[in-house]
Formats: structure tokens, C-alpha cells, sequence
């Protein structure tokens, strides 16, 4: 795990240095990232431009949420994202070259291309999440202050067990990231808007089949003092944590038998 | 002396799946490595030849650990490599010919600093190691290009560079010539006899070059198949082989086909003849007889391609 780290950091590095090299370029894409994460919002802006509620949240409500599932999939996406090129490299072997070095593959793939502009994201969605936590009309109890950064965190997990798992799928069908990308990118979508507005069978969808809902609705609605629209026991609005666990306990089985079905290529 | 690399009847099966019709597919074997056994020592430095598909990229990724194999047992320095394949990998240096394991987007020199703390190399040993690398191959111009930009040759010899930066015992290269040209092949293959000579590194390179292993190597292992169908001295498989040499000939004028004895004519192509030779056998005794019968304007030798060598042998086997 040390080793994981360490490999993980060297390489993230000399990405970040490399990058540094076009300092002008580097500016550039990771406003690009922060503008184009940013049109997200405005689409939910102009929706309130048009209605006081959305779905009985009000436009802090929802920016809430919005921050939240942002700056999650924002952590996610920023130490795991370039696991999605993990097909491409079975598929022309060249994930041959990471075996023969003496650190754990995991770390190598996913350090690779280590992109900082991603930081885009991370910023326009907490910056969101401030004005949201600043505007929200709440009685903030200390169990709900920490509830911010533990969902924060296991929401992080979770999407980066789906960005693992899916980058273990590809090592069977090399072109699984667009199915990956269908729940990382697909589910922030989905988590950044109030559930209320989903029919019942995506929100069950969301919760027991890909743990969705435990990124931040759960633990928000908790926190917004709200009724959960499928009326599920209060408890599994603290349950984020082990979901996260068990959702990363899924992902190293995954990626342990996906590194184990590489066959490399015949060139 | 224990073998450094020891393979007891290594197998590698690839199970493949082959589209028969338009949504059936059927599955078949191919067995790449086909029951494997051989040794070699520290410090040897040891050919393995075959023609395109003979399962030698298969038994090198098998070494290195990237393969598991289908069976038998394979041990690099005690290792075996399957299991332990990060423990293995700072004890050996790879080079694949087709493709880099630098890299892409870093700068050469970034991917060397990136070697060197990956390897927990000694700043002093990578100094001295990166300083002799960029001399010998001549990558002092090259270092703050990025690996995509590099050219092929380029690309090779700063690669070899990575392999070797932290002292590796065994250096595996896979067609580490191929590609290059005329001036960049001299350079390698000059460093790569260094390595061998004056570390010990021992080494064991893949080729369809016999110039290579002919400079390089004074024991050769010959794979098709997936089975070892010679193994020991150049020599030996030119004799195995049964192979011949050519003397190209150019005479004055056209000639009908020539006969002299120990040759035996192949082609005609106006005043210039192809006669070939048994490849043990003198070329002088011919020449001296063509030059007293006929008058010649040029005249030279050819040496057998490794490619005829090998289809030689396997006519040979084929006929036993
Ligand atoms: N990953 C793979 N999956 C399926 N078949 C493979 C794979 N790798 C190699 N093979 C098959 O195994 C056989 C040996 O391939 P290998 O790459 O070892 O040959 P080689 O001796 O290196 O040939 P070349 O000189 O062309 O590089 C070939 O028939 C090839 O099709
Ligand atoms: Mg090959």
C-alpha cells in the first residue's frame, strides 16, 4: 500500500511538472474544465430562473447537493480518471510496460496523465457548495457538520470504486469506459438534482443496485431535515462510510481478477 | 554454477476465439510455447531466433513475468517471476522493440528521473549509469525532447537507457534492432558487447537480424513452433541448417549457367549469375576456379539470411 502510494505520487509528479511547463496551456484547460463543469449549474440556475422548488428543494437545497456529488466525482475523477485509458492499453498491450516495473500496476494506471486541470471541477463545485452551505436555512447540529466531510469522502469512494471497477471491466471489453462513464459522469448528473424529481424504481436503482444515492442524497437529506422519497429507516443516512468500503472491497476484487485475465497481444 | 534463468518445459496456451460466421465464434488453441527447457548462465549472451509467430515475444514476456505460463516451471535468478513480478522487476531490464516503456508525454530526462526513483537508484550509481548511457548512445541532444517526438532509433536507444539505469543482472531485449539504420545499429549493438563484456549483464535479445546475434552472441537458440530446435554456437546451426552462401557473379558478357564443382548454379540474369555453396565450405577454391575459366568483372559473397537457415532446417526436419 506504501509502495502504491509512493509509486502513485512519483509519477502523479512528473505529470504535474511536465504541465507546469506550459504554465499558459495549464491555465487554460483547467478554466476550460471549471467553465464547462460550470454550464451544469447554470442549467440548474436557468430551472430556478422559472420555479421558486424544484422538486420541494429550493435553489440552496439543490446547490447543495449539487457541490456535494460535484466535488466527490471532482476527488474521484482527479486521482482515478485516467483509469478510463486502461482499455486502450490492454487493448494495444501496452499495459505490458507498467508490469515490468517494479510497482503495483493499480498506481501506475492510475497516476498516469496525472491531470491537474481536473481541479476545474473540484473548484466550481465547492465554491457552489460554500454559497450553498452559507445560504441554507438549516440548525446546523455538530452530527450534521461532520456529516459534510464524511459524505464528501465516502462520496469520493464510491465513485472511485465505479471508476475502478469499470476500468477492471476493461480488461475484458476494452471498450467498457463508456458504461463507466455512463455512472460516474451519468450518476453526478443524476445525484446533483433532488431525488424527488426520479421515479421511485431509478431512486431503488440508485441505492441498492449502483449505491448512488449514498454519495450524497442520504446523508443530505439528513442533513436538510427531509424525508427520503422511499422511505427507507433513518439510520442508512450515516451508512455512506460502509458503503464506501464495501463499494472499494468490490473494486480490488475486480481489478484483481481483471490484472489476472491479462493475456497481453501478440506484438 | 546455478542457472541464472532455468526453464523446465514452460508451456504458454492462448485460448483464441476465431469469428465463424457472422454472430457464431469458435474456440481454439494456440499453443505459443510448446514444452520449453533451457539454461542459461550468468553472464551469457544468448540469441533466440524464429520466424514471425515462433513464440519468442511469448517466452519473453513469460520472464519477465507479464505471462503467466500454461505450464512447466521458469526461475529467473531464484525467481519465479509469475508470482513475484515486482520483485523480479528490479533485478531485470526490459526492451521491447515495438514499443517504449517510457514515458510517452515526458521529457527523456523526466522519464529517467521517474526510473531512478521508482528503482530507488543511488544518486551517485544513476549519475555515473545516465552519464555512460547518454555517451555511448548518444542521447545528449535528445534528453529534453519528448518521448513522442523521438524517432524510432532514438526511441530504442533511449529505452535502453531506462533498462539499465539501475544495474539490472539480466537485460531482455525484443528486436532491439529492428528499424534502426545502419549507424544506430553499429551503436548498439557496440554497447550492448560493453554490457556484456565489461558488467557481466547478462543478456538474452530476439532478432530477425543475424548480423546481430553473428556480432553479438556466441550461443544461439532457435524457436518454431514453440519448440527449441537448436541451441549452442552460430556455427553449429549453419550446420544443422545445411545452409548455403551465394557468390554473386558478374562476367563480361552473358554466359550460359556456369558449372564448377562445389557449386551449384541458382539463377541467371544477363551477365550476372547467382551460384550458391555449402556455407561450411571455402569461397576461394570457387573463386579461383571462376577467375582462371571465366572473365569475371565483379564478384561477391553473400551470407545466408537467417530466414533460409531456418526454412533449411525446418525442410530438413520435415523430411526426417
Ligand atoms: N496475447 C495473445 N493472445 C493470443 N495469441 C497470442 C498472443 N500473443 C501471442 N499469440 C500467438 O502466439 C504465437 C507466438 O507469438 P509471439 O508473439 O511469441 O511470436 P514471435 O516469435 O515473437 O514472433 P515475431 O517474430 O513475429 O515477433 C503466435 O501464433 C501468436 O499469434
Ligand atoms: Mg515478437
Amino acid at each position: 500500500m506504501a509502495e502504491a502510494l509512493r509509486a502513485y505520487a512519483l509519477i502523479a509528479g512528473a505529470w504535474i511538472r511536465s504541465t507546469m511547463a506550459y504554465r499558459f496551456s495549464f491555465v487554460m484547460m483547467t478554466v476550460g474544465n471549471f467553465l464547462a463543469t460550470a454550464l451544469n449549474f447554470a442549467a440548474i440556475a436557468i430551472i430556478f430562473g422559472h420555479t421558486r422548488l424544484l422538486g420541494g428543494f429550493s435553489l440552496p437545497e439543490t446547490a447543495f447537493l449539487y457541490g456535494t456529488s460535484g466535488c466527490a466525482l471532482g476527488l474521484a475523477d482527479l486521482v482515478l480518471g485516467s483509469m478510463d485509458q486502461l482499455g486502450r492499453r490492454v487493448r494495444d498491450g501496452t499495459l505490458d510496460t507498467l508490469l515490468v516495473r517494479p510497482a503495483p500496476v493499480f498506481a501506475q494506471a492510475a497516476a498516469d496523465r496525472f491531470a491537474l486541470r481536473r481541479l476545474g471541477r473540484i473548484t466550481q463545485s465547492a465554491l457552489v457548495l460554500i454559497w450553498a452551505l452559507a445560504a441554507l436555512k438549516v440548525v446546523w447540529t455538530p452530527a450534521d457538520v461532520l456529516l459534510v466531510p464524511v459524505m464528501l469522502l465516502s462520496g469520493a469512494a464510491i465513485f472511485g470504486a465505479i471508476f475502478v471497477i469499470g476500468a477492471a471491466f476493461q480488461f475484458w471489453a476494452t471498450d467498457a469506459a463508456e458504461v463507466q462513464n455512463s455512472f460516474t459522469y451519468g450518476g453526478n448528473g443524476l445525484t446533483q438534482y433532488p431525488p424527488t424529481i426520479f421515479a421511485k424504481d431509478l431512486l431503488r436503482g440508485a441505492t441498492f443496485v449502483v449505491p448512488l444515492a449514498f454519495i450524497n442524497w442520504l446523508p443530505a437529506l439528513h442533513i436538510l431535515g427531509r424525508p427520503d422519497p422511499l422511505g427507507l429507516p433513518g439510520w442508512l443516512d450515516f451508512c455512506s462510510p460502509l458503503v464506501a468500503v464495501v463499494a472499494c472491497g468490490v473494486a480490488g476484487l475486480a481489478w484483481r481478477a481483471g490484472l489476472k485475465s491479462y493475456r497481453s497481444t501478440g506484438s | 554454477m546455478e542457472a541464472l534463468i532455468r526453464l523446465e518445459r514452460v508451456e504458454k496456451v492462448f485460448q483464441v476465439r476465431r469469428k465463424a460466421g457472422r454472430l457464431r465464434s469458435v474456440r481454439s488453441e494456440v499453443r505459443a510455447v510448446d514444452g520449453i527447457s533451457f539454461d542459461i548462465a550468468r553472464g551469457e549472451m544468448v540469441g533466440y531466433i524464429g520466424p514471425n509467430g515462433a513464440g519468442k515475444s511469448t517466452t519473453i514476456k513469460m520472464l519477465t513475468g507479464i505471462l503467466v505460463p500454461s505450464g512447466g516451471r521458469l526461475r529467473v535468478a531464484g525467481i519465479d517471476p509469475a508470482r513475484e513480478r515486482t520483485r523480479l522487476a528490479r533485478r531485470i531490464g526490459v526492451v521491447f522493440g515495438q514499443r517504449t516503456t517510457l514515458w510517452w508525454d515526458l521529457p527523456l530526462r523526466d522519464s529517467y528521473e521517474l526510473v531512478r526513483r521508482m528503482y530507488r537508484i543511488p544518486d551517485d550509481r544513476y549519475a555515473r549509469n545516465l552519464a555512460r548511457c547518454v555517451e555511448l548512445l548518444d542521447l545528449g541532444a535528445l534528453l529534453d525532447a519528448p518521448v513522442r517526438q523521438l524517432s524510432l532509433g532514438q526511441r530504442m536507444r533511449g529505452d535502453i537507457a531506462a533498462a539499465l539505469l539501475h544495474d539490472p543482472e539480466v537485460l531482455y531485449l525484443d528486436e532491439p534492432t529492428i528499424g534502426l539504420d545502419v549507424v544506430s545499429k553499429a551503436k548498439v549493438r557496440g554497447f550492448l558487447r560493453d554490457l556484456n563484456t565489461e558488467r557481466g549483464t547478462t543478456v538474452l535479445l530476439t532478432t530477425h537480424d543475424l548480423t546481430d546475434i553473428e556480432q553479438l552472441c556466441t550461443r544461439v537458440m532457435v524457436i518454431d513452433h514453440g519448440r527449441l530446435v537448436h541451441d549452442g554456437d552460430l556455427g553449429g546451426l549453419h550446420a544443422v541448417g545445411d545452409s548455403e552462401r551465394t557468390l554473386v557473379v558478374d562476367f563480361e558478357r552473358e554466359l550460359p549457367p556456369v558449372r564448377i564443382a562445389g557449386a551449384r548454379p541458382v539463377k541467371v540474369e544477363g551477365p550476372r549469375q547467382w551460384l550458391a555453396f555449402p556455407a561450411s565450405a571455402s569461397a576461394a577454391p570457387l573463386v579461383a576456379e571462376l577467375t582462371a575459366r571465366y572473365p569475371l568483372v565483379d564478384l561477391s559473397v553473400r551470407e545466408p539470411v537467417i530466414e533460409d537457415v531456418i526454412a533449411r532446417m525446418y525442410a530438413d526436419r520435415a523430411a526426417l
